[in-house]
């Protein structure tokens, strides 16, 4: 790791080297790239396939990017450490069941149940981070052990029995577009995005996590309280898995324990998918977040243009994980290029 | 002397899971008599010699350092493979096997083969193995079993070899006995424990990294092969499911094995009494009628708890050897 890698991209280049320098490193970025891609699978879908751009189709699509967004944002959070969650989908499906039962069970307003359950989300997420950084033992392990406790717990507590009695507003917002094609839930993630931008590129918080992220021990020593900057991003990253399981209950009108798949892994693969894509560094320290936004993007236009054009559903899961082995190959590949060319 | 105290708290890992599977075994027997009677035992084997290689397959692979979340996806394509092959393709068992476990060794071998070419972690690569050989596991059946199982592969897994003791138990037996050997005599063993102790030092000592790193991970698939083929043949049919739910329990029994995470340091004894305890617990819920959904909340408090002796161990060998030194 170099030692530019402490700071975000934009910050990472001196001043003085100009103008050029700053549209050459535009063209390496991996906002860029993707965007390129975006266009190039829009275009080529648009033209060969009917149906891809009508207004339902473009609303559906827009949906599914807003919360596989909210799915990558939620594990960006945590990578940003050099660690990871495999809880997170756990996290998600137990946020919203709590937030069904409060609305069910327990007649909470809706104004009080929607951050009564992105709190629980990240108190979760404070069980994770506090275990992590006490114990020392490498994130993988922790959040394995309380993906299986998480789930478990909240498949004991319900039975296996969804939620389904929600005030319609819940539905309402799952449903309610701009124009007749923008979904309201991406507009959402879209606000998530630029707050949580502004978080890593103006809060003091934001920045003690890119840098204790990229090197902990240098931190530590200029006086971030590592410990304490760790929990808090395993505590952000529960609160927008979270969010992702209230906007998935948005958009079915119901908490289901199966939402995210057995043990909440489903959501594993959109979690890494969309920020690697983005150029979010695995080894921590560096965040992308409108490029996590647009690897959500890429990979949801192709997932819908291949359904589109019929293959088989079965079949666009292994494209998936090719995607995934793509994404990082390429990563690979530009983050060589840009060393040999001294730009990080 | 500091070798003999890192060998003296090491060799013993097997020691306290062990007493544990014992008290356990009692306690439960003493509350519920028909704990051990012989059709019990027989079903508690047959559980065990699966999640024996399921273990072993992740075993190899924590051995080198790294994580294999593809474990289940290639056990569950081989097991379909296993299917298709004797059902659609009529090949006799014994062909079918070999081709499966080949399958199996192939599949870890290509996930090895980008690990070690790019250098991109395991988590990841194994992530996006898992989602591709999953798909094509879906692609293939979509999502329906294959039934056409020959007679003798359905009894090779429900039938007894001596009074409770299944033949399942066979293949298993040779298998812990090859890693365990692996492990203790074998260079390509000694290999896989140095890179996961210290990987630079692995390196500068003349290791070939890459090569070893592959190795491991085709051994993890050819495990991971056997168990698949081996559910198919106790469930009679080739489930696209199979496998899905490996990830936790291959993960839990080496670490109550008192297996390092970080790498270079596994035992063969201790993950065979990690694999015993989940399966007596699993069986016990059964038994005193307990909510199966608590299952997965007692895997989970098992791997923190493994993993809070582990360290605790780690820290005192630490402080011993610095009393030493």
């Amino acid at each position: 790791m170099t030692p530019s890698d402490i700071s975000n991209t934009s910050d990472a280049m001196p001043v003085a080297a100009g103008r050029q320098a700053l549209v050459q490193r535009l063209a390496y970025s991996s906002e860029f790239g993707l965007l390129l891609l975006i266009a190039l699978a829009v275009v080529i879908f648009a033209s060969t396939l009917p149906g891809f751009t009508s207004p339902f189709s473009l609303f559906t699509i827009g949906r599914q990017i807003g919360i596989d967004t909210m799915i990558g944002l939620a594990m960006m959070a945590v990578i940003v450490t050099g660690g990871l969650d495999l809880s997170v989908g756990a996290i998600g499906v137990c946020s919203a069941m709590a937030f069904g039962w409060m609305m069910e069970s327990a007649g909470v307003p809706l104004t009080l149940g929607v951050p009564l359950a992105v709190l629980f989300g990240a108190g979760l997420g404070f069980l994770n981070g506090t275990v992590v950084v006490r114990s020392g033992v490498h994130s993988f392990i922790i959040t394995l052990a309380s993906m299986s406790i998480f789930f478990g717990i909240m498949i004991f507590l319900s039975q296996a029995q969804a939620f389904r009695a929600m005030p319609p507003e819940v539905l309402g917002f799952g449903k309610m577009r701009f124009g007749g094609l923008l979904s309201a839930l991406l507009v959402f993630s879209l606000v998530i995005c630029a707050v949580l931008s502004a978080l890593y590129h103006f809060t003091s918080l934001g920045r003690q996590m890119l840098a204790a992220g990229a090197n902990p021990r240098a931190s530590e020593i200029s006086g971030v309280r590592t410990g304490r900057i760790f929990i808090a991003c395993h505590m952000l990253t529960g609160a927008l898995a979270a969010i992702a399981g209230l906007m998935i209950t948005a958009r079915t009108g119901a908490a289901v324990p199966s939402m995210a798949g057995h043990l909440g892994q489903d959501w594993l693969l959109p979690a890494f998918l969309a920020p690697v894509l983005g150029g979010t560094l695995l080894s921590g320290g560096r965040v992308a977040v409108f490029g996590t936004f647009l690897g959500a993007a890429l990979v949801n236009i192709i997932t819908s243009g291949l359904l589109l054009m019929r293959v088989g559903e079965f079949w666009i899961q292994a494209f998936l994980g090719l995607m995934l082995l793509a994404a990082v190959l390429t990563d690979r590949a530009r983050h060589k290029l840009l060393q040999r060319r001294g730009m990080i | 002397m500091a070798n003999n105290v890192l060998t003296r708290a090491f060799d013993n890992d097997w020691i306290g899971p062990a007493l544990v599977c014992v008290v356990a075994i009692a306690v439960i027997s003493f509350f519920q008599p028909s704990f051990l009677t012989p059709f019990n035992i027989f079903v508690l084997l047959s559980a065990i010699a699966v999640n024996m290689l399921v273990a072993l397959g992740q075993l190899v692979i924590i051995g080198v350092g790294q994580m294999n979340l593809a474990l289940g996806s290639i056990g569950g394509l081989v097991a379909i493979s296993f299917g298709a092959m004797m059902e659609l393709w009529g090949f006799p068992p014994v062909v079918a096997i070999i081709c499966g476990l080949l399958i199996g060794a192939g599949a870890g071998m290509a996930s090895g083969f980008v690990i070690a070419s790019t250098g991109i972690s395991a988590f990841i690569i194994t992530l996006a193995g898992l989602q591709i050989f999953k798909g094509i596991n879906l692609g293939i059946t979509e999502a329906q079993p294959f039934y056409g199982i020959p007679q003798s592969v359905k009894d090779f897994g429900n039938l007894s070899l001596i009074g409770p003791i299944p033949w399942l138990v066979v293949p298993t037996i040779i298998a812990s006995i090859a890693v365990w050997y692996l492990f203790t005599r074998l260079r390509i063993g000694r290999y896989i424990l140095a890179i996961g102790g210290n990987r630079n030092a692995a390196e500068l000592s003349g290791i070939n990294v890459n090569a070893t790193i592959i190795w491991a991970h085709a051994i993890s698939g050819l495990l991971a092969a056997a168990a698949g083929m081996m559910l198919v043949a106790r469930l009679q049919l080739g489930h696209p499911t199979i496998g899905d739910d490996w990830l936790i329990s291959s993960f839990a029994a080496p670490v109550i094995g008192g297996a390092i995470l970080a790498g270079g340091h596994v035992s063969v004894p201790g993950t065979f009494f990690g694999v015993v305890i989940i399966a007596i617990i699993t069986q016990a819920l059964v038994v005193f009628a307990i909510d199966p959904f608590v299952v997965q909340i007692v895997l989970g408090g098992l791997i923190l708890w493994a993993v809070g002796i582990n360290r605790l161990r780690e820290v005192r060998v630490s402080q011993l050897l610095g009393q030493k030194a």
